[in-house]
Order: C-alpha cells, then structure tokens, then sequence
C-alpha cells in the first residue's frame, strides 16, 4: 500500500515537532491492532494502518493537552477530534492530524460469527490483510474471509472516510460519500413493544460487569477520574451489580454524549461481555439530529445543542403545548 | 487413583448435573452470544442449558466464591419511641449461601483460588484476619476442573505453574475422551460425588484417549521465559516514571483486567441506603481505578494510570509472591490480553521489566502484525 508508505514519511517529518503521533501498532494477538505512541524515527516501521486499526486514537489526546501531539485519524476518529477541538477539550494548534483515505475496519464479533465457535480473539494463529480479503489460519486451516463480509456497521454508513480536518493527508482525499443512514440497527429493537425492549436490556445488562471500559474506551467522556459512577457524594449509583444500577450507568452515559456522540462504536468494541451499548447512544443521537438538525464532530466552531441554549428553539414549540 | 476414575457420555453429563443439583448449587459455562459465562445450571430445562466446554469462559469463576457485590448487613432506621429525636437501627444478618458446585472450569481458574486462599484464610496473620463470607463459601465449593483440550495463543499459564491439565485446586479433573470425560477424583469431597449411577468405570482405552488429548494440549503451549527474576526487577522499576509511562500509554485505565481475572481479590464495602432501608455491600474494586486510592483528603497517591499499571503488575510479580511462598498472583489465563480494548498485554509489561524484551521501542522483528503485509 503506498499510502501506508506516505503516512509513515509524514509522520517521520511531524515526529521531531510533536511529544509522540498515536496511530496503530502490532498487538498482542493477530486478529489485533494496538493504539501506537511512536516517539522515536525507528518507531514508525510499525505503524499499521488498515483494517485493524480499529482503536480511536482521539481518545489519548486529551491526555496530551498543551503539548504538541500528532495523531493519526480515521475518518471516524476525526470526527472525534473535531468534537473534543469544539468544546474546547483539546486545543486545535496543539494536535497535528493526519489523515488517511480508510477503506473501513473489521468488526471482531462479525469475524466470529464466520469462524463458528473458534473465532475469538487467541484462536488464530496467523492474520494477514490483503486489499479484500483477511486470510487467516485457525486450527492449522488456511481460510480467507471477503473484507466487505466483516466490516464494521459504521463502516457501512460512514459518509467521511477521509479525515474532515487534517493538516496532513497521505494519498488522494475524496469527497464526502452520498450515503444515508436509515438507523437500521435501531429498528429492529424499536418495533417491539415497550416491555419486551425492557426485557431485551435487562437480559444485556445481566452479563455487565461494571468494568467501565465502555466508559474508558469512549474519546468523548472527559470526565475521567471524577465521573458520576464512582462520585460517594453525590451517591448517583449504587455498587451493587444488578441491572438496575447497570442500566443507570448506561442511561447516564448516553444522556451525556447526546449530539457529541460521533458513533465511533468504541463503547461497543471495548465491552468484555459484548452487550450493544452503542445502540442507546445511536437512538439518543438521532433524536439530536432530529430535533436540532445538529451531528457531531463536523465542525469545530459548532456546539453541541445540549451544551447551549436558544431563547427559541426552531423546532421546540414550547408556546404551543 | 486411576482405580476410582469414572467416565460419563456427553448424552449422560445433563442428568448428572441434575442429580448433584439436589445437594448442591450447580454452576457450569453457558454461551450467552459471544460471550462464555458461568450461570446456575437449571435442573429443570437440563437440555437448554448445557455447559459450553469447548470454550475459555470470558470471565473467571471468581465470582462464585467472592460475589461481585454481596449484602453482609441489611438494615432499617426506625425513630426510638423512647426519645423521639433519635433512630434506632434494625439490623438483619442475610442467610449463609449453601453448598456450590462448579462444574467445567478450566485449571486456572481452580488455581485462581489457590491466590485468595492465603489472603483471606488468616495464614498470614496467624489466623487473626479470617474472612468469613470468603472461607464459607470457599470451603462449600467443589470444583470440578475440564481440563484443556487446547490452548489460545493468550494463554501462558506455564509460564506461572500451570499447566493445562493442572489439577492443583480441584476436587475431580474432568477430561475429554472420545464420547465423554474421564472424571479423577483429586479429593475425598470429589470421590463421593463420583457416587453415581449414571457415572461408568473408566477402562484403559478412555484413560489412554485422556492422557493423550492433555499432552496434545500440552504441546500447543509456547515454551516460557524464565520470568523468576521478575520480582526483583518489578522493585528496581519502581521509579522508573519512564518506563511505566510507556507501558501504559495505550492502557484505558478500566477495570476489565481486574473483573476477568481469577486471581485479583480486592474489594470495597459501602452503605448503600433508600429512604429508611440500606444495605452495607462488599463489592470488587479494582486497583486500576482512581477511587481505589484516594485519599479522605482528596490527596490521590496514585495520580495516573501508570502508577495504578504498575500497582497491578508490581502486586502480581513482585508483592504478592514476596509475601506468599514466591507463588504469582497471576495464573496466565489470559484473559486480560484477550479482552483488552486496547492491546496491553501482561506478558509484554513482565519480560519487559526483565529485560528480555523492549517496549514501546520495538528494536527486534515485531510479533505477528496484523495488516502488515502490503
């Protein structure tokens, strides 16, 4: 991939100007990236950009805040740095973005379900990427696996391939794509009646187990250290493990990323237990897009509607209740 | 021992489970999605709920003996009819949980019991600190340990003691051979719940068809590093800001690893209250969190993910084996690799702190690389 091969040049001459440029690096297991901090000229042999690097790397940048950082993005991921550049949770002269043209991710659990019972991550012991395919031995067979079979459902309707904001682009930036996201993913759930989508989460929110990684893994939960779920006082949440607590956390956590959310699906990706959290965040998004004609993560001067107010919202009647 | 083996056909394995469901709580893996996780067996749909056996569970079996949060005291304020202005509490102590019995956990997880024991059994402290609600359930428990008919290339238990047909912390070893498994008892506990008549005399060829799927088991193991120097290397860490920066850059700082694990044992206990009923709860904490150090001044000695990284690692190989006959607080499982979000793997952190590898600073041939080829 020439691409490959432009991005590590940029990043060769960024490097001597930046703290570190986060991208992707081998990980401990083939069918597995790993975020990559590359500090050092030698480092950047192993930048893997491809399908999967599925890690978004904005999630660091604040972190970094007020020393220079170069990141590599995904469009996906860029969208994330736009949102942290818009409410002022990183500073726009202290990142250094580079973009890349992405040709999607892979989803682990779709790769699963093509591998039968042997599909989790540790079960393969050889993984490499062509431009289509993945090809990969499990149990001493060679099998190959269409890309287009196990791509990611926000690779599907990813309208910004390409970063929207970069100072560096390696290969030929394209235009938005004309693609419509019909939320799909939210229909199936929404067509049942209210009591069985309540038992549908009872029944996910069952296996949570209250690591937080949803939380951890999501770039816009800034609040780190000082999150509402472990606050003693106030006592928002209590410790025990049922799924009432386990839901509240989930509500909080999507009621706060309502039209920051810029679906990146790592709250997903992350979970140990696989339950479909981004599902509450896609439903709540795009009552947000609905009602204040707002996505997230595509200009850095906007704001996110609920961190704001009108005297009149356009599309709120309040006078007409 | 080979004597009183016995041997149970797949067909067979439901109705035993259900028969010993009458003395005990019976636990097994179940796959719930893609998730592997140990669930209560239903003696009553037997059939729907057959344990997942050829899989690593997702989660350990920690959760059994050591709930994830567990009511100790339940109680109710009530106004004093005595002196109005003041409430009284009514105190009630939950039922003591009865006997359980885990059915088709792997070894490491029967060894991950082997690392509580010593903490909560007071051996440490001539029997002065003695957790009640652990050793209760702990001493009711049976295990009967599957052993491994493969391994995943995140499995590194042989690099700890472990082996994958370990039966070190097991009441019966179970193995698979042809039709069924070969079922050894390991204590007098697990010999009487071989008293069965669903259960056959294991012949020599099912013994011999055992014996031969653990060494194939065996063989799919890498060889282990000599990680002994870990414990000494981890304290000579310790300052090293640099070093635990690095290995902690790509870390979330969540608390997958420590929920996964069999072998991580810290907890927190709150008072959970509504209106005038609450509950004192013991639950897992997890050292890679900030709450786990903080300090009532607001002081937080551990001020990073770094310094909570190198608490887990450091405790794992160095603290905990210092104080407890040089056994690791880590059975190589795997399953903090596994699940990570985020790629951090604890073998990497530990040969890199011994000096046989160099992270983030990959000067050798890298590993497998996942979308390298161009």
């Amino acid at each position: 991939m020439a691409t490959q091969e432009e991005l590590k040049k940029i990043i060769l001459d960024v490097l001597p100007d930046v703290d570190c440029v986060i991208g992707w690096g081998p990980g401990p297991e083939p069918l597995c990236a790993s975020p990559y901090f590359m500090r050092n000229p030698e480092d950047v042999d192993y930048l893997l950009a491809g399908p999967a690097s599925v890690h978004n790397p904005a999630l660091f940048l604040p972190e970094y805040k007020g020393r220079k950082t170069g990141v590599v993005v995904k469009g996906c991921d860029s969208r994330s740095v736009v949102q942290l550049i818009s409410e002022n949770l990183i500073r726009r002269e202290d990142v250094v973005i580079i973009g890349f043209p992405c040709a999607g991710v892979v989803d682990a659990s779709k790769i699963a379900a093509k591998l039968g019972p042997y599909g989790e991550p540790g079960e393969t012991e050889r993984a490499i990427f062509d431009k289509d395919a993945l090809n990969l031995s499990l149990g001493g067979k060679e099998l190959s696996i269409p890309l287009s079979e196990i791509l990611a459902d926000k690779c599907s309707r990813c309208k910004h391939p390409g970063a929207v904001i970069s100072d560096y682009f390696a290969g030929e930036a394209a235009d938005a794509l004309q693609v419509k996201d019909d939320f799909t993913d939210l229909a199936g759930l929404e067509s049942l009646p209210l009591e069985e989508r309540f038992r549908f989460w009872e029944k996910e929110m069952s296996r949570c187990i209250r690591c937080y990684a949803c939380r951890n893994a999501c770039p816009l939960c800034v609040c780190r250290d000082h999150c509402v779920a472990s606050s003693r006082e106030p006592h928002w949440l209590a410790q025990a493990n049922g799924v009432r607590d386990n839901l509240m956390f989930q509500v909080i956590h999507a009621t706060h990323l309502a039209g920051r959310c810029t679906g990146c699906g790592e709250c997903q990706r992350a979970c140990p237990v696989h339950i479909p959290v981004l599902l509450l965040k896609r439903s709540l998004g795009r009552a947000v897009e609905q009602l204040f004609g707002h996505h997230a993560g595509l200009d850095p001067e906007s704001r996110p509607p609920l961190l704001t107010f009108q005297m009149e919202e356009t599309n709120i009647k309040e006078r007409e209740w | 021992m080979e004597a009183s083996s016995k041997f149970i056909a797949r067909t067979a394995l439901a109705g035993w489970l259900g028969e010993l469901s009458a003395r005990f709580r019976v636990w097994a893996p179940r796959r719930e999605g893609r998730a592997v996780l140990y669930r209560p067996f239903d003696p009553q749909a037997p059939e729907d709920n057959l344990p997942e056996l050829d899989k690593k569970p997702t989660e350990s079996a920690k959760h059994i003996i050591f709930p994830r949060s567990e009511p100790l005291i339940n109680f109710r304020r009530k106004r004093d009819p005595e002196h109005p202005g003041q409430f009284l509490l009514d105190l009630r102590v939950p039922e003591a949980p009865g006997p359980s019995l885990i059915f088709g956990l792997p070894p490491c997880d029967a060894r991950g019991f082997m690392v509580f024991d010593p903490v909560y059994n007071g051996s440490g402290t001539d029997g002065q600190a003695r957790d009640i609600y652990y050793l209760r359930r702990r001493a009711a428990a049976l295990l009967i340990v599957r052993s491994c008919s493969r391994t995943l290339s995140t499995c590194f238990c042989n690099w700890v003691g472990g082996a994958p047909d370990s039966a070190e912390g097991a009441d019966i070893l179970a193995s698979e051979a042809e039709d069924g498994f070969l079922l050894e008892p390991v204590s007098s506990e697990g010999a009487a719940a071989l008293d069965s008549g669903l259960l056959v005399p294991a012949d020599e060829n099912r013994l011999k068809a055992a014996q031969a799927a653990r060494d194939e088991a065996k063989k799919t193991l890498k060889p282990a590093p000599d990680i002994s120097g870990a414990g000494k290397a981890l304290l000579e860490r310790f300052e090293d800001a640099a070093f635990w920066k690095g290995e902690a850059a790509h870390c979330l700082s969540c608390g997958i690893c420590t929920f996964l694990c069999p072998t991580c044992y810290c907890f927190n206990v709150t008072d959970e209250t509504a209106g005038a009923n609450g509950v004192r709860l013991r639950s897992w904490d997890a050292c890679m969190t900030p709450l786990f150090t903080l300090e009532a001044s607001g002081h937080n000695p551990r001020q990073d993910k770094a310094a909570r990284l190198k608490n887990r690692i450091g405790h794992k190989f160095s603290y905990y084996p210092e104080l407890h006959e040089a056994r690791f607080a880590c059975v190589g499982c795997g399953r903090c690799i596994k699940s990570c979000p985020s790629g951090v793997d604890i073998r990497r952190i530990v040969t890199d702190s011994v000096g046989l590898t160099q992270s983030p600073k990959p000067k050798a041939a890298p590993r497998n690389i996942p979308g390298g080829k161009e």
